[in-house]
C-alpha cells in the first residue's frame, strides 16, 4: 500500500465523525431535549406580523396631508375553522353560505395551516358586532391595519399611493423583505419614500393549541420582534395654495401650475389638473377606481407639472436673450426692426429700439434676429458647418437652465423634455441639410422644444435668483427635526454670468406693468411682479396660455409657472391666474371686489369670454 | 467488448442494494411529508410529489440500463466532450432562460417539467477532472496542471453562482476531497478546516476581540518557547498574520459580499432571532419537527409538524424533517447509517479500481453525495447554514434523482467491467 492509498482512511474518518456527530445532535435534540416536543404539542406557532404605523406627510406649516386610518381584517386558519356553526357564523358576519364556502376554499387554496384575510376592511360597526362574538369560532381573529387617509382632498399626484405588492415585485430580489399582501408606495412620494415611511415590521409568535385557542407567547417571546413606526415627511407644499390652486384649475381645465420659492428651491404648490381625490385610491375601491382614472380621456393620473412635455412660447425669449448676451451678441441696447417677412409679431407696436421694449411687446422678429445672431457666428466659411457649432454652443447653454435634462426633483416619473441640437437635427434633414432659417421657430419657444411646467417653474426660479437655481424639491425633511439634504442647498449657477440677469428682470416688469403681461399686476397691493406671456400654438385646436413670474421683484418670494391648455393667449388665463396665486401667497387672501370677480372669471373659465 | 465477459457477475449489488433501498424510502417519506390526512390521496396520485417521484425513479431505471449498456469506455474517451458540452448548455441557460424566483438556472420544458443544468455539471465535471487527473501526476509540483485542474473544477460553478444558485456552486468545493486521495497537499484540507473554525469564531466573537485573543495566544506561545521556535520565527509571525487576515476577511465577506439574505442564513447558525420570519422561522421549525420525533418517532403518516407548511420545502430539501419526526432517532440513525455505508462502499469500490481514472471518479461520487448530505442533514438540524440543496436520492426532484443516479451508475459500469482494464495508474 502507498502513503496516498492510506489517504483513504482519513477519508473514510471524516465521513463516519460527520455522521457521529450528527447522531449525537439527533439524541440530544430528540431523545434529551423535551422543549421541541413541548412546541409541537402545542400544535401551532402562528405568526402575527406586527404592522408598523406607516409614516405621516406635513406640508410646510405643519397641516397633516396623510395620516393612518384603522381598518380591520378577518383572517382565518383555515385548519383550525372546522367545527364551528357555520350557518351562525354566515348570519354574524353577513354573507352566504356560498360565499362562506368559496372564501373558505380560497384561502386553504393559499395554505391550510397560514392565516389569510376572509374578509377584508370591515367598517367600525361590523367590526364591533363581530369582535365579541368570534370566541365562538376558532380559527377566525382580527388583525388590525391601517390604510392612508386624506383630511384634505389636495395634492394627489404628488401624494402618490400605496397598493398590494405585485406578484413581479415579490420575485423581484430589490424587494425582498417584502410578503405576500404587503403594502408599499406605488407613485408620488409613497414610492420615493418608501424605505422612510414603511418602517420596521415586527412579529409576534403566538402558540394556539388543536382547539385554536392562544396559549401564550411561543418561548416567552424570545423570537418577537416589535414593529417600529415609519418616519414622518414634513414637505415644502403650502396647503392653501395648492388648495386655491387646484380651484383655480377645477371644472375640466387642463394643465398645471408649478410654485417654487426661489431661495430654496422648495415646491409651494404642484397643480396637476385635472386632479381627482387621493382618497379615490385608498380603501376597498381602489381598484375600481384606478381603472376609472386610467380610462378618463382626460387623463386625470397623468401627472402633468413633471411629465407633460410642452413647447415654451414666448416665455423662451428670456433664455434667448440671456444667452445672446453672455455670447456677446446682443447688449441691453441693441435694436433690431420687427420685420413682418422674417416671422409675424402677435401684434403691431413700437419699433423695439432695445431688449426692454423688444420683451415687454415679446416681439417675434426681434428674438428671431437674437437667436440668428447666436446661431450664425461666421466663424465657419461652411454655413452648414457655423449653424452647427452655433446651435451646440447655445445647446450647452440652455441645458445649464435644467432644461433637457432631469431636475431630479424627489418625485417619480419626471420627463427630461427637449432641446436640439446639431445630431438632432441631423437625424432628421441629414449632414448639411439644414441651417438657420430650418430651425428658426426654436427662437420663440415654438419648433422642437419640449419642456416641462417644472422646468419654466425652475426656469422663473433662476431669473429671479440672478442666474443660479436650487434643485426644486417637495420634501424637506424626513422626521420634524430632520435637516434638509445637503444637495439642496448647492447652488446650481447656469452658463451666463449673473450681471446679464438684471436687464431681462427690467424687462419681465415692463411686461407686467404696460405689455403682454398686465393682467399679472399686484399694484394694489404694492408688489413689483416681473412676469412674461407665452401664447403656444395648437396644431389641434385652440392656443396654450403659458406665464411664468416671480414677486415681489427685489425680494422674490414665490417663482410661479402657469400652462393652462388650449385657453387661448397668455394674457387671458395663465397671466391672472399667476397674479391670484401670487396674492393668495404673499398676503395669505385675496379680497378686493374685481379680483373677487376674477376669481369667478377664472375657476368658472370665464375668462375664455377675455379673448373675444 | 467481449461478449464472454458478464457484467452482471461484477456488477456492484451492494451499491445498487444501497441505492434501491435509499430511493423507496426517500419516495415514502415524501409521500408521508405531503400526506393529508383531510384529504387522503394514493401514494401514486400523480398530481402530488409522491406520484412524480415515482415517474422519476421509473425514468431512472431507464437510465441505469443505458448506462450499463453504453460501451463503459465513452465515459472516459468522452468525458472532455460531456463536459464542454454542459458548459455550454450551463452559459445558454444563463444567457437565455428567463428567471425562475430570482435564478437563471432552470431549462423550462414543459409548464411542470424543467430541469436544471447546474445539476448535470457535478458528474461531467467529476468526469474531466477524473480524465485529466489520469493524465497527469498531482504530486509533481508542476503549477501549470495543477492551475488547469483547478480551472476546470472552478469553471462550472462560476457559471452557477452567476445564475444565482450559489447553493449548488458549493458543491464543486468537495472535489477537494478526491484531490486530496490523489496527492494534493493535505495543507490545503487544513487551512480548509482551519478557515471554517476560523468563519464560526468570527460569527460568536466580534472580530477585534478574536484578532486580540488570538494575538495574545500566539505571542504567549512563542515566548514559553522561545528558544526551540526561533530558527521558524518568520513562519510563525507568517501563520499569525495569515490567520489574522482570514479573520478580518471573514467578517468583511459576510458584511459586504453577501446579500443579506445570505448573511442571515449564516448569522442564524448562531442566533436564531435573525430573520425570525424568514431563514430563521425555517430553523426553527424544522428543529421543532425532527425533535418533537423522540427516540421511536410518531409512525409513518403520523407527523403533525411536517405536514403542510409549517417546514418550507418539505418533500425537497427539508426531507430530512419528515424522517426525524415520524421515525425519530431510530429513523434517522438508518438513514445516516445508509449513507455512511453507501461511502464507505463507494470508496471500496474506488480503490479496487486499475486505473486512476475510475478511482478518481470514484473518490469524486463519493465527496459529492458527502458534501449534500453534510449541508442537507446539518441544516435541518441547525448545525449547518441554510443552503438550498437536496439530500440525494431522499429529495423529492426530477433533475437532483437523475443526476445522483447518473454520477453513481457511471461509477458501476466503469466498476463492471474493471477486469476489463489492464490498468495505467
Amino acid at each position: 500500500m502507498n502513503y496516498l492509498e492510506s489517504r483513504k482512511y482519513v477519508i473514510q474518518a471524516i465521513f463516519i465523525a460527520i455522521g457521529a456527530v450528527y447522531l449525537i445532535k439527533l439524541f440530544y435534540i430528540q431523545v434529551l431535549d423535551d422543549s421541541y416536543k413541548t412546541a409541537a404539542e402545542s400544535n401551532a406557532v402562528r405568526p402575527v406580523i406586527q404592522y408598523p404605523f406607516r409614516g405621516l406627510v406635513y406640508d410646510r406649516h405643519g397641516t397633516l396631508l396623510v395620516e393612518n386610518t384603522p381598518v380591520y381584517d378577518l383572517m382565518v386558519v383555515p385548519k383550525e375553522a372546522k367545527a364551528i356553526d357555520t350557518l351562525k357564523f354566515c348570519q354574524l358576519v353577513g354573507i352566504t353560505l356560498p360565499e362562506y364556502r368559496e372564501k373558505i376554499a380560497a384561502a386553504k387554496k393559499y395554505s391550510y395551516v397560514k392565516p389569510s384575510p376572509f374578509l377584508q376592511r370591515l367598517s367600525n360597526t361590523e367590526f364591533a358586532a363581530i369582535q365579541d362574538n368570534l370566541v365562538d369560532f376558532p380559527g377566525f381573529y382580527i388583525n388590525a391595519r391601517t390604510v392612508r387617509g386624506y383630511p384634505h382632498q389636495s395634492l394627489a399626484h404628488a401624494l402618490g399611493y400605496i397598493g398590494e405588492i405585485s406578484p413581479l415585485q415579490l420575485e423581484d430580489t430589490t424587494y425582498r423583505g417584502y410578503r405576500q399582501g404587503d403594502y408599499l408606495g406605488i407613485s408620488g412620494i409613497e414610492r420615493e419614500y418608501e424605505k422612510f415611511l414603511m418602517g420596521k415590521r415586527g412579529v409576534k409568535y403566538t402558540m394556539v393549541n388543536v382547539r385554536g385557542i392562544e396559549k401564550g407567547s411561543f418561548k416567552d417571546g424570545a423570537y418577537d420582534t416589535l414593529s417600529e413606526a415609519g418616519q414622518n415627511l414634513v414637505t415644502t407644499i403650502d396647503l392653501k395654495l395648492q388648495q386655491y390652486g387646484e380651484l383655480l384649475m377645477s371644472g375640466g381645465k387642463v394643465g398645471s401650475i408649478v410654485a417654487i420659492e426661489p431661495k430654496t428651491g422648495e415646491i409651494l404648490a404642484l397643480v396637476s389638473a385635472p386632479y381627482f381625490d387621493p382618497s379615490m385610491l385608498t380603501g376597498k375601491e381602489l381598484g375600481n377606481n384606478y381603472m376609472k382614472l386610467l380610462n378618463d380621456p382626460t387623463k386625470p393620473l397623468f401627472n402633468r407639472p413633471l411629465m407633460a412635455t410642452y413647447p415654451p412660447g414666448s416665455i423662451f425669449k428670456l433664455a434667448q436673450a440671456l444667452i445672446a448676451m453672455q455670447e456677446g451678441v446682443l447688449t441691453p441696447n441693441t435694436g433690431y426692426p420687427c420685420n413682418w417677412s422674417l416671422v409675424k409679431c402677435s401684434h403691431r407696436h413700437e419699433y423695439p429700439a432695445n431688449l426692454n421694449i423688444a420683451i415687454e411687446n415679446s416681439c417675434n422678429p426681434y428674438f428671431y434676429q437674437v437667436f440668428r445672431s447666436v446661431v450664425n457666428r461666421g466663424k465657419y466659411r461652411n454655413i452648414y458647418e457655423d449653424a452647427r457649432q452655433g446651435l451646440d454652443n447655445w445647446n450647452r447653454h440652455i441645458k445649464s437652465f435644467g432644461f433637457a435634462s432631469h431636475l431630479n426633483i424627489d418625485l417619480p416619473g419626471e420627463k427630461k423634455g427637449l432641446m436640439p441640437n446639431s445630431q438632432f437635427y441631423d437625424r432628421i434633414y441629414k449632414r448639411d441639410g439644414w441651417k438657420f432659417p430650418t430651425i428658426y421657430s426654436v427662437s420663440i419657444g415654438q419648433g422642437e422644444t419640449g419642456v416641462t411646467p417644472l422646468q419654466m417653474a425652475n426656469f422663473a426660479a433662476t431669473i429671479a435668483n440672478r442666474g443660479f437655481y436650487y434643485k426644486p424639491h417637495i420634501v424637506r425633511s424626513v422626521g420634524e427635526k430632520g435637516k434638509p439634504l445637503p444637495e439642496y442647498s448647492v447652488k446650481n449657477y447656469t452658463s451666463v454670468n449673473p450681471r446679464y440677469f438684471p436687464p431681462v428682470i427690467e424687462g419681465m416688469q415692463l411686461v407686467v406693468d404696460k405689455g403682454t403681461g398686465r393682467n399679472a399686476s399686484l399694484k394694489h397691493i404694492g408688489v413689483v411682479v416681473c412676469g412674461k406671456t407665452g401664447t403656444v400654438q395648437n396644431p389641434h385646436g385652440k392656443d396654450h396660455s403659458v406665464f411664468i413670474a416671480f414677486a415681489p421683484k427685489d425680494d422674490p418670494k414665490i417663482a410661479i409657472a402657469v400652462y393652462v391648455e388650449n385657453a387661448g393667449g397668455g394674457a387671458i388665463a395663465a397671466a391672472p391666474m399667476a397674479s391670484l396665486m401670487m396674492e393668495k401667497y404673499l398676503t395669505d387672501t385675496v379680497t378686493t371686489a374685481y379680483r373677487k370677480r376674477w376669481e369667478a372669471d377664472m375657476i368658472s373659465g370665464g375668462f375664455y369670454k377675455w379673448g373675444k | 467488448m467481449r461478449t464472454s465477459y458478464k457484467i452482471s457477475r461484477n456488477i456492484d449489488w451492494v451499491t445498487i442494494g444501497l441505492y434501491g433501498l435509499m430511493v423507496m424510502l426517500g419516495w415514502m417519506n415524501i409521500y408521508a411529508a405531503v400526506y393529508n390526512p383531510e384529504h387522503v390521496t394514493s401514494i401514486f396520485d400523480f398530481t402530488l410529489n409522491s406520484g412524480k417521484q415515482l415517474a422519476w425513479i421509473g425514468t431512472s431505471v431507464v437510465i441505469i440500463v443505458m448506462l450499463f449498456a453504453i460501451d463503459y469506455k465513452a465515459y472516459d474517451s468522452l468525458a472532455y466532450a460531456i463536459y464542454g458540452l454542459v458548459i455550454l448548455v450551463l452559459l445558454g441557460t444563463l444567457l437565455l432562460a428567463s428567471p425562475i424566483k430570482g435564478s437563471r438556472s432552470w431549462l423550462v420544458i414543459t409548464d411542470t417539467v424543467r430541469l436544471q443544468p447546474a445539476e448535470f455539471a457535478k458528474f461531467a465535471t467529476a468526469l474531466a477532472v477524473s480524465k485529466f487527473m489520469s493524465s497527469i501526476n498531482l504530486r509533481q509540483q508542476n503549477w501549470k496542471d495543477q492551475a488547469k485542474l483547478a480551472g476546470m473544477a472552478l469553471l462550472p460553478p462560476i457559471i452557477i453562482i452567476l445564475q444565482n444558485e450559489t447553493g449548488s456552486a458549493l458543491v464543486f468545493g468537495a472535489f477537494t476531497l478526491a484531490f486530496f486521495r490523489e496527492g494534493m497537499s493535505p495543507l490545503i484540507l487544513i487551512i480548509g478546516a482551519v478557515a471554517v473554525f476560523i468563519f464560526i469564531l468570527t460569527l460568536l466573537i466580534p472580530q477585534w476581540y478574536l484578532a486580540g485573543a488570538l494575538t495574545v495566544l500566539m505571542g504567549a506561545y512563542l515566548w514559553l518557547n522561545f528558544h526551540r521556535l526561533k530558527r521558524h520565527l518568520a513562519m510563525y509571525v507568517g501563520i499569525w498574520a495569515a490567520v489574522l487576515i482570514m479573520v478580518f476577511s471573514v467578517t468583511y465577506f459576510i458584511d459586504n459580499v453577501l446579500q443579506e439574505h445570505q448573511q442571515n442564513r449564516i448569522k442564524v447558525l448562531v442566533d436564531p432571532e435573525v430573520d425570525p420570519l424568514g431563514v430563521g422561522w425555517n430553523v426553527t421549525q424544522s428543529k421543532i419537527a425532527i425533535g418533537s420525533g423522540g427516540f421511536f418517532g410518531k409512525g409513518f403518516l403520523e407527523g403533525t409538524q411536517t405536514k403542510f407548511d409549517f417546514v418550507p420545502e418539505q418533500s425537497t430539501d427539508f426531507i430530512f424533517c419528515t424522517v426525524g419526526e415520524e421515525h425519530g432517532w431510530i429513523g434517522s440513525l438508518v438513514i445516516i447509517g445508509l449513507f455512511i455505508a453507501l461511502l464507505m462502499r463507494i470508496v471500496f469500490v474506488a480503490e479496487r479500481q486499475r486505473s486512476v481514472f475510475g478511482r478518481t471518479y470514484g473518490y469524486c461520487v463519493a465527496s459529492i453525495i458527502f458534501f449534500h448530505f453534510l449541508v442537507n442533514v446539518g441544516m435541518t438540524i441547525g448545525l449547518a447554514p441554510v443552503v438550498g440543496i437536496p439530500l440525494p436520492f431522499f429529495s423529492y426532484g426530477g433533475s437532483s434523482l437523475w443526476s445522483f443516479t447518473i454520477l453513481l451508475f457511471i461509477l458501476l459500469a466503469i466498476d463492471a467491467h474493471r477486469k476489463l482494464d489492464l490498468g495505467r495508474g
